[in-house]
């Protein structure tokens, strides 16, 4: 953050550039669901990214922000039932960014798609072009916000994949709250480095992209879906 | 016939009349808007799931139209038809008034209307919404320089006919520009149709001129000044043309679309079950903006009259509103199939048809658009020489 004093008690700062130059362009972050170990009725995730964050249920379903979901499908050929998360699918050719008029939508280095909230103007393209319905549009004055979790009320906002905490070596909340709650269903990892985890599961057992046919490569990958 | 002399319109009492009523409809926005403004989208009938409601009908209505109030300028200039002259420099600032009205609309409906400094500064190029904030903001300087050098003196026509050839090929570019904001969405299945771009023209060209009559009409009907019936009835027969390529493009929109399975269940939706977008897509779009203007204007002889031609222009806005609340609600009402082949369900309302109710707030800010742009072409009437003192048929050069 660089600050230039105008004048004795006028300061202005120039926000942005700290966050652009923690994002390291060797790496790409990105999530494994295994949809087998997803629990039906857990909300564990969804939860965790809820009090991370800071967006909640207040009572206006239509219209609160929802930044993760569960998902419950029924495969209406063989009436398999399965249940799991989505959120943004942090794509590495998102369209979100693409439509985004003033470049609020953006990419990360590391594959993290973010909103910056001083340039989004609130026009919802990126809801329109969106095709995971994973962005929510803040219809509300909102209150006692988390100071690491910037949001604004007429602005567009979505997963971040806890930026924040990854910019300090953690991982996301969900993920974590998906491992203490026993499913273990989300694998967090760099899909850059071919001996994490996360690409050495990817590498050995089958997964599938959501919107595969749109060629969109998310970063967000699911495993025993179809 | 005698040489075209233009004259400003005289403050009449019914001048004043019509400039309060649309003024406190213009201020009664203002307060829709600051209302919306200080509670947020809440109060609005927006929703996580339809995001772009009422608002965006109105301003896509008024931006598509403004395009194609400026073909009777075009016809006169670039394709030398000398009876729609008279007419250019209405059609002109007509054009300028739609854009203004739309445009007012669509920024003022946005989250932040307060940034709108940043959408001005910066610009993603790979949006065609930044390209469409140069061709918006292009369209008024290049409309602007055609109303000029139609009004000044000496002006040679060769030049008058370069300036009115780039406000066209100006104005068809912008309205593909329109078309594409939903023609280039992969994600929805209501969208992502290269038809887009094609249509949007077609449906300014209808729009347009629909609009166009009314407001010509009436701003002759109040100032006492003639319009003859045989260029009324012209410019009737034109619309029905434009009316016909809209059904025509809009059956070729919906036939691609039943050819491809993938498409089945979103042209089910708005053609046979989608409830009120059906029925604005049938009685709305189909029936009352579509077929009836048609027989109108280009049916048997006995059903055309100066009445018939206000009617088919009054349906054809009727109709160009089902069209777009059609394809901008409905186009989001429908869910997006992220799961093919699985029934999805969720609490962020997956797999769910999505409910609309436009509020009133929405309505008044709508309203006040359609006012704004009134109230800019009243104006320029009242200070600009656009209005010939006559368009009797007598007056209109090849009118019969």
């Amino acid at each position: 953050m660089t600050t230039i004093a105008l004048a004795p008690g006028v300061t202005l700062i120039a926000l942005g550039g700290a966050v652009e130059g923690k994002a390291d362009p060797n790496k790409r972050w990105g999530l494994l669901i295994d949809v087998n170990k997803c629990g039906a009725d857990c909300t564990a995730c969804v939860t965790a990214c809820s009090q991370e964050n800071g967006w909640k249920d207040t009572g206006h379903p239509q219209t609160d922000a929802q930044w993760i979901r569960k998902v419950d499908l029924k495969d209406m050929a063989t009436g398999r039932e399965v249940s799991l998360p989505v959120m943004c699918q942090h794509c590495s050719t998102p369209p979100c960014v693409d439509v985004c008029p003033t470049g609020a939508s953006f990419k990360r280095a590391d594959g993290i798609v973010l909103v910056d909230k001083h340039a989004c103007i609130g026009c919802r393209y990126c809801m329109m072009a969106c095709p995971y319905k994973a962005r929510s549009f803040v219809h509300e004055p909102l209150e006692d916000q988390k100071t690491d979790v910037p949001r604004g009320k007429g602005t567009v906002e979505s997963c971040t994949l806890c930026v924040h905490r990854i910019d300090v070596g953690g991982s996301p909340a969900c993920v974590e709250a998906c491992n203490t709650n026993g499913h273990g269903a989300m694998l967090f990892g760099d899909l850059n480095d071919p001996n994490s985890d996360i690409s050495q599961t990817l590498r050995e057992y089958p997964s599938a992209a959501l919107r595969g046919d749109l060629h969109l490569n998310p970063g967000v990958r699911y495993q025993n879906l179809s | 016939m005698e040489r075209t002399i233009y004259r400003e319109i005289k403050p009449t009492p019914h001048v004043w009349i019509a400039g309060t009523v649309l003024g406190s409809l213009i201020a009664l926005a203002a307060l829709c808007v600051f209302y919306i403004e200080h509670h947020g989208h809440i109060v609005t009938g927006m929703t996580n799931q339809i995001f772009w409601g009422i608002p965006h009908v109105f301003a896509i209505f008024l931006i598509v139209a403004a395009s194609g109030a400026l073909n009777v300028a075009s016809i006169a200039s670039v394709f030398g038809q000398a009876a729609y002259k008279p007419l250019a420099r209405l059609s002109s600032v007509l054009a300028i008034a739609l854009l203004a009205g739309g445009l007012a609309v669509l920024v003022l409906d946005l989250g932040r209307p307060d940034m709108l400094l940043v959408a001005m500064t910066k610009y993603n190029f790979s949006s065609i919404f930044a390209w469409n904030i140069y061709l918006y903001t292009g369209f008024f300087a290049v409309v602007i320089g055609y109303l000029y050098v139609q009004m000044a003196r000496g002006v040679a026509p060769t030049t008058v006919k370069a300036a009115g050839t780039v406000a066209f090929v100006w104005r068809l570019v912008l309205t593909t520009g329109t078309g594409s904001i939903f023609g280039w969405l992969v994600a929805r299945p209501g969208y992502d149709a290269a038809i887009m771009a094609p249509l949007f023209i077609a449906m300014s060209f209808s729009f347009g001129l629909a609009v166009f009559i009314l407001v010509s009409l009436s701003l002759c009907r109040i100032t006492g000044r003639d319009f003859g019936d045989f260029l009324l009835r012209r410019l009737g027969r034109l619309l029905g043309i434009f009316v016909a390529l809209v059904l025509y493009l809009t059956a070729v929109q919906h036939l691609t679309n039943l050819y491809a399975a993938e498409h089945a269940g979103i042209e089910k939706f708005i053609l046979m079950s989608g409830g009120i977008y059906t029925v604005l897509f049938w009685i709305g779009q189909v029936v009352l903006g579509g077929i009836v203007p048609l027989a109108l204007t280009l049916g048997p002889k006995g059903l055309q009259s100066r009445r018939s031609v206000v009617l088919a222009s009054s349906l054809v806005i009727i109709g160009a509103f089902s069209q777009i609340y059609v394809i901008v609600i409905g186009g989001q009402a429908f869910p997006i199939d992220i799961f093919p082949g699985y029934q999805a369900n969720s609490t962020f309302f997956d797999g769910q048809i999505a409910n609309y109710k436009p509020s009133a707030v929405e309505l008044g800010l709508g309203g006040g658009g359609i006012a704004l742009t009134l109230v800019i072409t009243g104006f320029v009437a009242v200070v600009l020489r656009i209005l010939p003192t006559t368009l009797s048929d007598a007056n209109v050069a090849s009118a019969k």
